[in-house]
């Protein structure tokens, strides 16, 4: 089996897809010639021409309003936003658009739009190249959410993502795009969407965490390990529609949450996540549901490292989850 | 590219100035049956609004020969992306008022189960798209599905409409732009009836048209009289024509005047002067085709009389059908989000549902 990394595993499903289905279409700034900015599609152009593999112009409507009248048409169009800080510009696409097709036309009209787009910080991107938009979109019926957190799961997600009857936004942690490697699958397998993973197994606490947070998650839970507390981690890798059967069962069998993510505290998916613990396994818990998150702040350049939740911010809250 | 001159055909009298298209007499004759059928729902439909049998309703009262003619060359494969006042499209394709009427009610017979305000249509089995209420976001729509008509190498032509406010937007330059890039066959149709809501079209912008617009995308634009039923069909023979063979989307600037108020919520004499709308009575489009065809020996006062009836008619009796269905499902807010309902949009169906049984619940909270 190949060893990839989250970039050619992505590279290679859109590959598999281009291949197997004509409807299959990527379209995108900088996806031709270039590749993309982080080589995602590199190659792809090569080898399907210039009418599968579309550069566009400069408008991040255009792109996403373009894929869903594509859609609508009977393709298959994957969009590349290039980082989602860029995707504002097509947020009324996506919301008033993209996820209310199917249901204002009563299911005459759907449009499987697949929005590809890096999100999350530690690559010193700044305030405009590492924001985590997750929960705008959660907040949003009609869409699915998916954030894998491995270069496996990146490529089976994605295929799934790809062979669905509705739209997704599927954010990609540009900050794991090549810092794991592993064995990847040849050709097409699928990873269901809405279905949480158990990243690491325990029996005390529960992390839920996806994407980058996921491995800061399991160097905590590792941390606790020494400190002789078993700690689960539960990476989500669907945010919208959540697998509340995993977590409920983690949470109910642990007895204690954390939550992790690099987006801002205040109406993050974390709220989410705590409000469906409380409201399905409060007589299971034994501390307060604790979040670990980015700042209320906008994404700080010189000063990334104190913003994003690192292993130690994490272990913080196990430790006072544990002792409470 | 440009051509800001205003096509016409007919003048204001409906004397042939211009050449007029080839077009059969029967078409000629149902052409104008269906502007007649347009101006008469508009006045049963305003007038069923004011008694509070409907919620909304929006005129086409005075753009019939814009929205007709737009609708004529077209063929029943390609799609139309409508905005507010282009259901007279639809009705041209083939949807019935009956289902028109259903839509405005919002019934358990209306096609859209009553998930969208009134004249927010849409009817797949005539390729029309439904659009929302943000305006310009179809033109992109259009765009996309002609690049993919495109791609697909299918001659299918796609109509993207808009009205001179929603020349402003930024979907209206990604749709544009993205369209001359691509050369996707799609054909941008504006009805400038000059009034976006109550602001003016010199509060919209200063540019000489909005056919000029065009020339910014490389893109072929032109001007027509939209109260001319043969000009517009003239016009959009030729756009529809160029792009169906490969030769790139065309915007078209049809001049027309919003006769009536913005929709049955407005009251344009607030900014309006009533001495401007009279100016424009005196050009009706559909009184102006009328005087072509009897010109031409094909329209009597007994047909009209007739058409008038049988419209009439048909329009009493869909409002009767329509009235004594019930109103949608309570399920049916909950379908359709997804191909598939996802678990926890279940729970919530099944609660509510049980709670529109009555259901009481003790104890438990039952989500």
């Amino acid at each position: 089996m190949p060893q990839m990394t989250m970039v050619q595993a992505i590279t290679d499903a859109l590959r598999v897809s281009l291949r197997e289905d004509p409807r299959v279409v990527v379209l995108g700034e900088d996806v031709g010639k270039n590749g993309g900015v982080f080589r995602v599609t590199e190659g792809l152009q090569a080898e399907f021409g210039a009418d599968r593999v579309a550069d566009t112009p400069l408008a991040e409507n255009g792109i996403i309003g373009g894929a869903i009248g594509m859609a609508m048409y009977g393709m298959r169009p994957v969009a590349e936003i290039q980082f989602v800080d860029f995707i504002y510009p097509a947020f009324d696409q996506i919301v008033s658009e993209l996820a209310k097709l199917r249901w204002r036309s009563a299911n005459q009209y759907s449009c499987p739009v697949v929005v590809r787009a890096p999100y999350g910080g530690g690559i010193r991107g700044g305030l405009y190249h590492s924001q985590s938009p997750e929960a705008y979109f959660c907040h949003t019926p009609g869409l699915q959410v998916v954030i894998p957190s491995t270069p496996a799961d990146a490529k089976g997600l994605l295929l799934s993502a790809m062979t669905g009857e509705d739209p997704v936004i599927f954010l990609e942690p540009k900050r794991l795009y090549r810092s794991i490697k592993e064995d990847v699958p040849e050709g097409r397998y699928t990873t269901p969407i809405g279905k949480a993973r158990t990243a690491r197994a325990g029996e005390q606490l529960t992390v839920l965490a996806y994407g980058a947070m996921v491995p800061v998650s399991v160097e905590a839970a590792d941390m606790a390990a020494e400190r002789g507390w078993s700690v689960e981690v539960l990476d989500l890798r669907t945010l919208l529609p959540l697998d509340t059967e995993a977590v409920l069962e983690s949470v109910r069998r642990t007895g204690r949450a954390v939550i992790v993510h690099e987006a801002p505290r205040t109406c993050g998916y974390g709220a989410e996540l705590s409000a469906t613990i409380a409201e399905h396994a409060l007589t299971a818990l034994q501390a307060p549901v604790l979040r670990v998150t980015g700042w209320d702040t906008p994404f700080p350049y010189t000063l990334e490292h104190t913003y994003l939740p690192d292993a130690k911010r994490v272990f913080a809250a196990i430790e006072h989850v544990m002792n409470f | 590219m440009i051509d800001e001159t205003l096509r016409q055909v007919l003048d204001d009298e409906g004397r042939v100035t211009g050449t007029a298209p080839e077009i059969p007499d029967a078409d000629l004759r149902a052409l104008h049956r269906h502007m007649l059928k347009m101006r008469t729902l508009d006045q049963r439909m305003l007038s069923l609004q004011r008694q509070g049998r409907i919620g909304f309703y929006g005129l086409a009262t005075g753009q019939e020969a814009a929205i007709t003619g737009s609708a004529y060359p077209l063929r029943a494969t390609d799609w139309i992306f409508p905005a507010l006042r282009e259901t007279g499209v639809s009705l041209w394709r083939g949807t019935t008022v009956q289902e028109l009427v259903c839509q405005l009610i919002g019934n358990a017979g209306d096609v859209l189960i009553g998930r969208q305000m009134p004249m927010h249509f849409s009817d797949r089995k005539v390729n029309s798209v439904a659009w929302s209420s943000v305006i310009g976001t179809q033109l992109v729509h259009a765009m996309g599905a002609a690049w993919a008509a495109k791609i697909q190498k299918k001659d299918d032509v796609m109509v993207g409409y808009i009205g001179d406010g929603g020349t402003s937007s930024s979907d209206f330059h990604a749709a544009l732009n993205f369209a001359a890039v691509k050369q996707a066959p799609v054909v941008f149709f504006c009805q400038n009836n000059q009034w976006a809501i109550s602001v003016p079209l010199s509060e919209q912008t200063v540019s000489s048209s909005i056919a000029i617009k065009a020339a910014a995308y490389g893109m072929r634009g032109v001007r027509v009289d939209g109260n001319d039923l043969l000009a517009v069909i003239a016009v959009m023979r030729e756009a529809v024509e160029r792009a169906r063979s490969g030769g790139g989307p065309t915007f078209v600037e049809a001049l027309t005047f919003r006769m009536g108020g913005h929709s049955s919520s407005d009251d344009p004499t607030r900014y309006r002067d009533p001495e401007l709308v009279k100016t424009w009575e005196k050009r009706d489009p559909v009184a102006r085709f009328g005087a072509y065809l009897r010109g031409k020996g094909l329209l009597t006062d007994a047909d009209v009389e007739t058409w008038t009836a049988e419209i009439g008619e048909e329009i009493s009796q869909a409002v009767t059908a329509a009235e004594a269905m019930p109103a949608p499902a309570l399920e049916t807010i909950f379908t359709d989000v997804y191909a598939k309902m996802p678990a926890q949009l279940e729970t919530q169906m099944k609660y509510a549902l049980a709670l529109g049984a009555g259901t009481k619940f003790d104890g438990a909270f039952p989500l």
